[in-house]
């Protein structure tokens, strides 16, 4: 039995703009285990990015329970939900979110910045440990704006792996990407997964979906549909069979 | 940086010539000699008719021993007359004027002597036909010649150079003060005017504070020399320079509070330039705060960061900006001639206010965006 790493029970959330109340959740219900690959799907507005930002610690609830790792969210401070994201936590967004005048190694570096536990030399170690495992140990000390689109998710991705999380949440990582370099980046991530990393990716492109372990789909606030993927893509086979017209 | 920079820099600058013009207009003041009282003859009544100020003769040399006898306030007193005439030497001739003066003169009025030397005693008591002259005279009535020990003939009194004046220029009014000769007052009274009466008496307060109380001595010594009863009209008239001064401190007080304006003008101009600057560019670094935030910087960190970044561009900017507007000032000093002045307050007012309002505006916005919910600071446009 594998552990449980979040755990949701009847999760609301409610937003007040001007006089109408806006119900974005309304009584969600997850579980999601240990080395899971799970897509949250829907359409804008169904609920799901609420729900990553819930599940990040980004935004609190308007009633029901979260366990994160064991932990309930509800009843932390501001303090206390930073110094959880920052252990607990790997973010991927889909503008990248990097700091321009930063090289890649000190964006990575960025979150053990905010750990006081870890040494200088450590952070450095680490960091460089995720460039390499996202595939950039060369590009270790380019800048943002040097580096390709999916070459900056993938400094966003190592970021994300740094602080070693129990969970990696992804909001539509792929979005802003082409199909092969979203391809690239989604067989990094299978990758990842295989390696043992729970991840959570929010997105509403179907063929993104079927490279995950399990969609849960929201609608109007609920979980409409939730279900294993079959016939799981595998993206490095993909690959392959993409036609490599984008090189000359 | 640039706002910071550009603030200290102008308020340097704008502090340094209005500083500098006062200063200016300070030093024509003293420069005629603050503690300077003059005592003339006033009018006077014989027989009920009343004569005018200019043609009085009631001033006499034995005013001056009373005085020097009866004013604890006063250091220094001197009779002065005056003839206005053609200077002569050689062929060339000047229109200009003799004062014939005693040796406490010259530290009454601020006159140094340029080269030579003063009167003696002896040359006084003796009608002695010699002067000094001024600078204008010189240039006037001698190429290159060293004028000491030439003769100029004043009417027609020959009289011997023995000393020339050191150079003291316009007064506060455009008076040339160079353009005098000195002779002993006796010289001046028995050769040139013919008179035994003295047409005033100049005399300097022991200090400023005391200038009150060395007019209130003179007043009394002259009414007591004078035998004036009780309530009879003053034949004289007291003035001090410091009355005069104080219409012209009435324009210092101006030119202190045009400074003020000025300054404070360019402080608020320069803090809000630095503000904006400030405030812009932390406002568009609210995604970076969000990022921050959800990788687990506490507001505190990111507060504590942004406190540090923004003490450090004010400190950096601030000295920066302090070089260049003592740079830009030396520039406008050399290539425009303005007086100017920096002062240790003004510049230290310069940083210490922009520094203070770029601390601030490097804060202000960030404490906003550090207790701004993570994804609200990173979805901020």
């Amino acid at each position: 039995m594998k552990k449980t790493i979040i755990e949701v029970n009847q999760l609301k959330k409610d937003f007040y703009v001007g006089e109408i109340t806006v119900h974005a959740l309304r009584g969600v219900n997850l579980e999601i285990k240990e080395g899971e690959f799970v897509a949250i799907m829907g359409t804008s507005g169904s609920g799901k990015s609420t729900m990553l930002n819930i599940l990040g610690c980004l935004d609190k609830p308007t009633s029901g329970t979260y366990l994160l790792d064991g932990i309930s969210m509800g009843e932390l401070s501001k303090n206390e939900l930073a110094a959880l994201r920052n252990i607990k936590l790997g973010f991927v967004f889909q503008s990248y979110n990097l700091l321009s005048r930063t090289s890649a190694l000190e964006n990575v570096e960025l979150p053990l910045f905010y750990n006081s536990k870890i040494k200088s030399k450590e952070r450095r170690e680490r960091a460089q440990a995720a460039l390499e495992a996202v595939g950039l140990s060369d590009r270790m000390h380019h800048m943002p704006n040097q580096l390709s689109g999916g070459q900056q998710q993938r400094v966003a991705i190592a970021r994300s792996l740094v602080n070693d999380p129990v969970v990696i949440l992804a909001d539509e990582a792929t979005g802003n990407l082409d199909t092969r370099t979203s391809y690239e980046i989604m067989a990094l991530l299978q990758d990842l997964n295989q390696k043992g990393k729970t991840i959570v990716f929010v997105t509403h492109e179907a063929d993104i979906a079927k490279f995950t372990g399990r969609q849960v789909v929201f609608r109007d606030g609920h979980i409409i549909r939730e279900e294993l993927v079959i016939n799981r893509n595998n993206a490095k086979e993909l690959l392959k069979s993409l036609p490599i017209e984008d090189l000359v | 940086m640039l706002g910071i920079i550009i603030g200290v820099a102008s308020v340097i600058v704008m502090l340094a010539i209005g500083q500098g013009s006062k200063k200016s207009i300070q030093d024509q003041m003293a420069g005629m000699g603050t503690n300077l009282i003059f005592a003339m003859p006033g009018s006077e009544q014989k027989g009920g008719v009343r004569m005018g100020n200019s043609d009085a003769q009631s001033m006499k040399l034995s005013d001056i021993d009373a005085i020097e006898r009866d004013c604890p306030a006063i250091s220094d007193v001197s009779p002065e007359v005056r003839s206005s005439g053609q200077a002569v030497v050689g062929n060339q001739n000047w229109p200009t004027t003799i004062y014939g003066v005693n040796n406490k003169y010259f530290n009454i009025r601020k006159y140094t002597l340029g080269t030579g030397r003063t009167f003696t005693n002896n040359e006084i008591e003796t009608y002695a036909k010699v002067c000094l002259v001024g600078k204008t005279v010189v240039k006037n009535l001698f190429d290159k010649t060293d004028p000491i020990g030439q003769t100029v003939r004043f009417g027609n009194i020959p009289l011997l150079i023995i000393g020339i004046l050191g150079e003291k220029g316009e007064n506060g009014m455009g008076q040339d003060q160079d353009d005098l000769i000195m002779a002993p007052y006796t010289t001046v009274q028995k050769r040139i005017l013919a008179i035994t009466h003295i047409q005033s008496i100049a005399a300097s307060a022991a200090s400023e504070s005391q200038n009150a109380a060395a007019i209130d001595q003179i007043s009394k010594s002259l009414r007591n020399s004078h035998k004036l009863k009780d309530g009879a009209e003053d034949d004289f008239q007291v003035r001090s320079q410091s009355e005069m001064v104080q219409t012209f401190s009435s324009i210092s007080d101006i030119m202190t509070a045009l400074l003020g304006a000025i300054s404070g003008i360019s402080l608020l101009v320069g803090g809000i330039g630095i503000m904006n600057i400030m405030y812009v560019s932390v406002t568009e670094r609210t995604r970076e705060i969000g990022l921050r935030l959800s990788v687990g910087g506490r507001g505190s960190d990111i507060l504590l960061q942004f406190l540090i970044e923004s003490i450090l561009l004010s400190v950096f900017g601030g000295v920066i900006g302090i070089s260049l507007g003592i740079i830009a000032t030396k520039v406008m000093a050399t290539l425009m001639n303005w007086p100017v002045v920096i002062t240790t307050f003004s510049v230290v007012m310069a940083f210490l206010v922009c520094s203070a309002i770029g601390i601030f505006f490097g804060w202000y916005p960030a404490r906003k965006a550090a207790s701004l919910n993570p994804i609200d600071a990173l979805r901020y446009e």
